[in-house]
């Protein structure tokens, strides 16, 4: 099966949920559609979704909530 | 009883850090920069005589953690904590755990930020001291009644808020009376229905406001003020662009005003530089007190420029208890200075934050210009904290010098290597309304909706 890596947009902090008491957007095993949220980048005290770029099944996390990311670092991947 | 100190521990990042250094370093203090694993490079641990790691890039486990800066601070051997402004700098229990740790801390004392940082407290302290406030109910108002009693008093407009809304949720503004008892059955409805709570409470609506505020530096007895600073240039209620004195202001209202600070100030016993916010309506000459900040703030330098003194210095030297070194007939205004808030964002794509590496970079100067910044050239602005690059600062013999003065300045400015929110300063200083000093703080929103495109490199 073809595999996807989801692709941090910004440097910055990496969230998994919308905020710190809500449940995480997306976990391991979920399918998300194109264009899904699947997390959030702090940048600079303002903050950007972080989108699925296609339709599959989330196979992995690389990065847990909080961690600081660098723009293009892998984010999570999709079986496709 | 005025305490010897040797060494100055600093508790923040940034511009104000290296601000921080410079004055520490003219006192003949030795400094310790704090800092967060992502800012083991930055300018400030570059001038600081040592520095030490407080903790991961998140500020919320390093610069906010109040133990962590704490521990840091009485293992590093200092024996002074300068917050700086922002992170820990208004929190009471930070300047408690400091003095508790044996230290000195470079600002009010708890119990004064404590008052100043609540509300309802702040608001009757300055009632108190007879500060104007935005005239209203003063609390809830329990009958369609005691609400006409309300607005006979202050007139229209009013604006009518729920009394467990917030941020800017739960509000109406009503224009006559007919309208008004309209509104009231209307908005306690609502209010209940919103927040479980139908409570409502009444203010004068200021339809067109511009903000001042008020620059004091008190020593736990006197209290001086360092006259004004307007920052109505304001964009998502971030001061963009601020300038001293007031252009609008009349002789008068300015006396007034200053006094009223000073007022406060007095009332409660202030230690520290301080700042005193205010909105003037400028169709009335009325002003209205906002809220008081306890520490130092980002634009005080345009008040340096004007009055020639340290700020910075001289905050420090009242927190270890000396005296006020000046009455306040040695402080004049002489002539208008402006600073221009050099962020790293996109202004023509929404200000989005635009971190990274510091490929060139070029500096203004000359005659009347100052630059009090975070950069070099190859450092890589990290992307865990607030935009603001730097602060361009110019000072000229009046305000239409200044703002030519800026615009030559922005010229010579070049920041490559990402984008910045020098275009929009660029825009600004040719802006017929800006240099007329036409605007309130709604203006520059307004303004950029037509002129974003023209802000770009």
């Amino acid at each position: 099966m073809a595999t996807k890596d989801v692709l941090s947009p910004l440097p910055g902090t990496f969230y998994r949920k919308p905020s710190p008491d809500a449940p995480v957007y997306k976990s391991e095993g979920d399918t998300v559609k194109k264009g899904e949220v699947i997390g959030l980048i702090e940048v600079m005290k303002s903050f950007h979704e972080v989108h699925a770029d296609a339709d599959g099944t989330i196979t992995a996390f690389h990065a847990d909530n909080e961690d600081a990311v660098m723009a293009g670092q892998p984010l999570a991947t999709l079986a496709i | 009883m005025t305490r010897q100190i040797k060494t100055l521990f600093i508790a923040n990042r940034g511009e104000i850090a290296v601000r921080i250094i410079r004055a520490a370093r003219e006192l003949g203090l030795k400094t310790i920069q704090a800092h967060s694993l992502a800012d083991a490079d930055s300018l400030a641990v570059r001038l600081a005589d040592e520095a030490v790691n407080i903790g991961p890039p998140s500020a919320a486990k390093s610069y906010l953690n109040v133990d962590a800066v704490v521990a840091a601070a009485v293992a590093s051997g200092a024996d002074a904590v300068h917050p700086g402004y922002g992170f820990l700098a208004e929190n009471a229990r930070f300047a408690e755990a400091v003095e508790a740790a044996g230290l000195v801390f470079v600002g009010p004392t708890p119990q004064q930020i404590r008052m100043m940082g609540d509300k309802v407290s702040a608001l009757e302290a300055a009632i108190h001291a007879g500060v104007p406030t935005v005239p209203g109910s003063k609390g809830r108002v329990e009958t369609p009644e005691a609400a006409g009693v309300v607005v006979d008093r202050i007139g229209f407009p009013v604006m009518i808020k729920a009394s467990a809304g917030g941020g800017g949720r739960g509000i109406r503004v009503a224009t006559s009376r007919d309208e008004f008892d309209r509104l009231m059955p209307q908005a306690s409805a609502e209010a209940l229905a919103a927040f479980g709570d139908g409570g409502l409470y009444i203010e004068k609506f200021i339809v067109s406001s511009r903000h001042v505020e008020v620059q004091v530096l008190g020593d736990g007895h006197d209290v001086v003020h360092f006259y004004e600073r307007e920052c109505s240039l304001q964009r998502r209620r971030q001061k963009v662009w601020e300038e001293a004195p007031a252009a609008m202001l009349p002789a008068d209202v300015r006396a007034k005003l200053c006094q009223s600070a000073v007022d406060l100030a007095k009332a409660v016993k202030y230690r520290g530089a301080g700042t005193i916010e205010y909105l003037y309506d400028d169709t009335t000459r009325d002003f209205y007190f906002l809220e008081m900040n306890t520490r130092i703030q980002v634009e005080h330098p345009v008040t340096e420029m004007i009055t020639g003194f340290d700020l910075v210095r001289e905050m420090i030297r009242v927190s270890v208890g000396e005296k006020l070194r000046m009455k306040q007939s040695d402080i004049v205004i002489r002539g208008h200075a402006i600073e221009c808030r050099i962020n790293a964002e996109d202004p023509t794509k929404n200000f989005m934050p635009a971190p990274g590496l510091i490929e060139s970079l070029v500096v203004p100067g000359g005659a009347g210009v100052r630059f009090d910044s975070l950069l070099y050239q190859g450092y890589t602005v990290p992307p865990f904290y607030d935009s603001l690059l730097g602060k361009l600062i110019v000072w000229d013999e009046d305000r239409s010098a200044a703002i030519t003065r800026m615009a030559r300045a922005l010229s010579e400015l070049k920041i490559g290597g990402v984008k910045t929110t020098r275009g929009l300063h660029l825009a600004l200083a040719s802006d017929p309304d800006v240099q007329a000093a036409r605007f309130d703080t709604q203006f520059l929103e307004h303004w950029l909706e037509k002129h974003s495109e023209q802000c770009g490199e």
